[in-house]
């Protein structure tokens, strides 16, 4: 007897008993289920839930990919001072990079914090889905990649356990689960780790593996990212290029903007994500920068300011530093959390951007705006969905009036 | 205004100081109707005020004394306050309170007087005393007053006390500020481990939240509670 059929006459067993949503979610996670999603905000035609989570983990696999391979180059371009020789070329550098020593340390590294996320994530779901008597929703498999890119590679196993049990049910299950989330659950899960252990989220020292255990002693090594140099107006130790390609140190999957850039490609290809709150993203973030660069064409922000460094990065640049590119790809476009109308999504994605940009220069304490941005939005989505629909109802009523005069 | 019409029935009989519905005068609002989590009053200090559980005794029994004697208080003048000028009534009579409680405060405790800092002060504004005031003891005699003043303090204690205690413990690993979890810069006990502080507990939102879960516990519970 197939594993397939074992499990479905365990289900069919366990039909109607408390157990049961959990051998249900077990078979389905393993099998095509028979049905489609029919409800909730994921409903798309023929496709159902979990594919459609599928295609977004596919997009997310070449940013994990990269993070094991950057979370070993960071460790030992640091360590052996230079361990590859200058950066010339994308091409040229992937030599050093692709190397069994960078996917070992990597792979020690990232697959623990992978794992424990969808560990954990997934009982707490169990937990709740057999508590509630419902099946087990698919809408952890995402969050659970996502986590593991958003955060910095040396951070404790524990704190990540709690902080995925906290972004779970809070962000979550206390709203009802799956597509009833007024918060990113991922983003939250960040936003916990962020403001609970600061220490392990921001500063020069947790990009890289091992340079926190440094500290003090005469091996220490720093890993600071592009965003922390800006912030403390220190000389930029790499070029855009290296950014734009990921050859730096952040949380583990979202140095690299090319990969971004491509998991964009996918989303928007099957129409997963929405272009619209991309591409005004993209727009927000530039006219807020470009705001900045005025202010410093102006004269009005002297050398000597604080915000010097990052207001005068030109505009273009912000989007290629820092997570943006991940946020506003992978986070920004969730369907749940972000706004539902078209026209909803272009202001919505505008304020992402915008918004992302200006907490990032005027906190630099804050490691990244984007994470602020976004769960600020998700808020406000609903409201601007609101007075979308309450546009369009006004003007159709004008053109009924019009017509009856 | 039921329970109004049902008290003066109830008062012309003499009842023992202890009946059943003065108990529950006493214990209702300490769980099945309780200011804070059932009422959802009084918030504001539950949020400011807990971060340390010395701070959220200490706002409790600040508050029990307020609510019980102001109680009593409104109590016995009920009869004689002009009911257009009853909240200036009502106001002078907490604010009263208040100031004792600051200045005993400031005289016997005066670090934690400043920590409280316009928390005291606030006490005032504490919706829960002005709307028992309001709600009891405008319309029962001093005795019942007293108890419902009594419960209501309890009842909103508790939750503060419950929230002070999580808030501390997990926040700075500390209770009434003994180390009980081992030092965090000597590394001993549970940071010999690598356990660490949770920041995210002293921020206002966590209390919040802890609120939130209290409720949320508190109404799976008892399905009764819950609204439609």
């Amino acid at each position: 007897m197939s594993l397939k059929n074992k499990l479905h006459d365990l289900k069919e067993h366990y039909k109607g008993k408390k157990m049961a949503p959990a051998f249900n979610a077990i078979h389905t996670f393993l099998y095509a289920p028979n049905e489609v999603t029919h409800k909730g905000s994921h409903i798309r035609g023929v496709d159902d839930l979990k594919r459609t989570m599928n295609m977004v983990i596919l997009a997310m696999v070449p940013c994990l990919i990269w993070g094991i391979f950057n979370a070993g180059f960071q460790h030992y371009t640091a360590v052996q001072g230079a361990a590859a020789p200058a950066f010339t070329s994308f091409v040229d550098h992937l030599q050093y990079f692709f190397t069994w020593d960078n996917f070992i340390l990597g792979a020690t590294k990232v697959v623990p914090i992978l794992v424990v996320s969808y560990l954990v994530g997934l009982v707490v779901e169990f937990i709740f889905a057999v508590i509630k008597g419902h099946e087990v929703e698919e809408g952890y498999l995402v969050t659970g990649m996502l986590v593991p890119l958003i955060v910095p590679v040396d951070i404790p196993l524990w704190m990540l356990a709690v902080a995925v049990v906290f972004g779970v049910v809070i962000g979550k299950e206390v709203f009802g689960g799956t597509g009833m989330n007024i918060l990113n659950p991922a983003l939250t899960i960040r936003a916990f780790l962020f403001f609970a252990y600061p220490t392990w989220m921001s500063g020069d020292k947790v990009w890289v593996h091992d340079a926190v255990a440094r500290t003090g002693t005469a091996d220490a090594i720093s890993g600071e990212t592009v965003l922390g140099m800006l912030a403390q107006k220190k000389e930029l130790s790499y070029s855009i290029a290296e950014a734009f390609f990921g050859y730096i140190p952040g949380s583990i999957g979202e140095t690299s903007t090319l990969l971004c850039i491509l998991g964009a490609a996918i989303l928007i290809f099957t129409k997963i994500a929405s272009w619209r709150i991309i591409l005004s993203g993209v727009l927000g973030a530039l006219a807020m920068g470009t705001i900045f660069n005025g202010v410093i064409d102006q004269g009005w922000i002297t050398e000597g300011s604080k915000f010097y460094a990052l207001m005068s990065l030109p505009a273009w640049q912000h989007l290629v530093i820092g997570g943006f590119a991940f946020g506003i790809t992978f986070m920004a476009t969730d369907p749940v959390s972000g706004a539902q109308t078209n026209k909803g999504k272009y202001w919505y994605g505008f304020l992402i951007g915008f918004f992302a940009i200006m907490i990032r220069v005027f906190n630099p304490a804050y490691p990244e705006g984007i994470m602020l941005a976004i769960l600020l939005m998700n808020v406000f989505a609903p409201t601007i969905d609101h007075y979308v629909v309450q546009g369009n109802v006004k003007r159709r009523l004008k053109r009924l009036k019009v017509k009856t005069a | 205004m039921a329970e109004v019409i049902e008290k003066k029935a109830s008062e012309k009989q003499s009842e023992p100081l202890f009946s059943k519905k003065n108990k529950g005068l006493m214990t209702d609002p300490l769980f099945d109707n309780n200011p804070i989590t059932i009422q959802v009053l009084g918030i504001c200090s539950a949020l400011a005020i807990t971060a340390e559980l010395k701070a959220s005794i200490v706002m409790s029994v600040a508050v029990l004394f307020v609510l019980s004697i102001g109680n009593v208080v409104i109590s016995l003048m009920r009869n004689i306050i002009p009911s257009k000028i009853r909240i200036i009534v009502q106001l002078v009579v907490v604010a009263t309170l208040v100031i004792v409680v600051d200045l005993v405060l400031k005289a016997f405790a005066y670090e934690l007087s400043k920590q409280l800092s316009v928390f005291v002060g606030l006490i005032i504004t504490n919706c829960i005393i002005m709307g028992r005031f309001e709600a009891f003891a405008l319309g029962n005699g001093p005795w019942k007053s007293f108890l419902d003043g009594l419960g209501n303090a309890a009842g909103y204690g508790l939750i503060l006390i419950l929230v002070g205690f999580f808030r501390e413990l997990l926040g700075s690993g500390t209770l009434l500020g003994i180390k009980v979890l081992g030092d965090p810069i000597e590394k001993t006990g549970l940071y010999a481990l690598g356990y660490e502080n949770n920041g995210f507990m002293l921020l206002a939102p966590m209390a919040l939240i802890t609120v939130g879960i209290i409720i949320w516990i508190q109404r799976s519970r008892n399905k009764s509670l819950i609204e439609n």
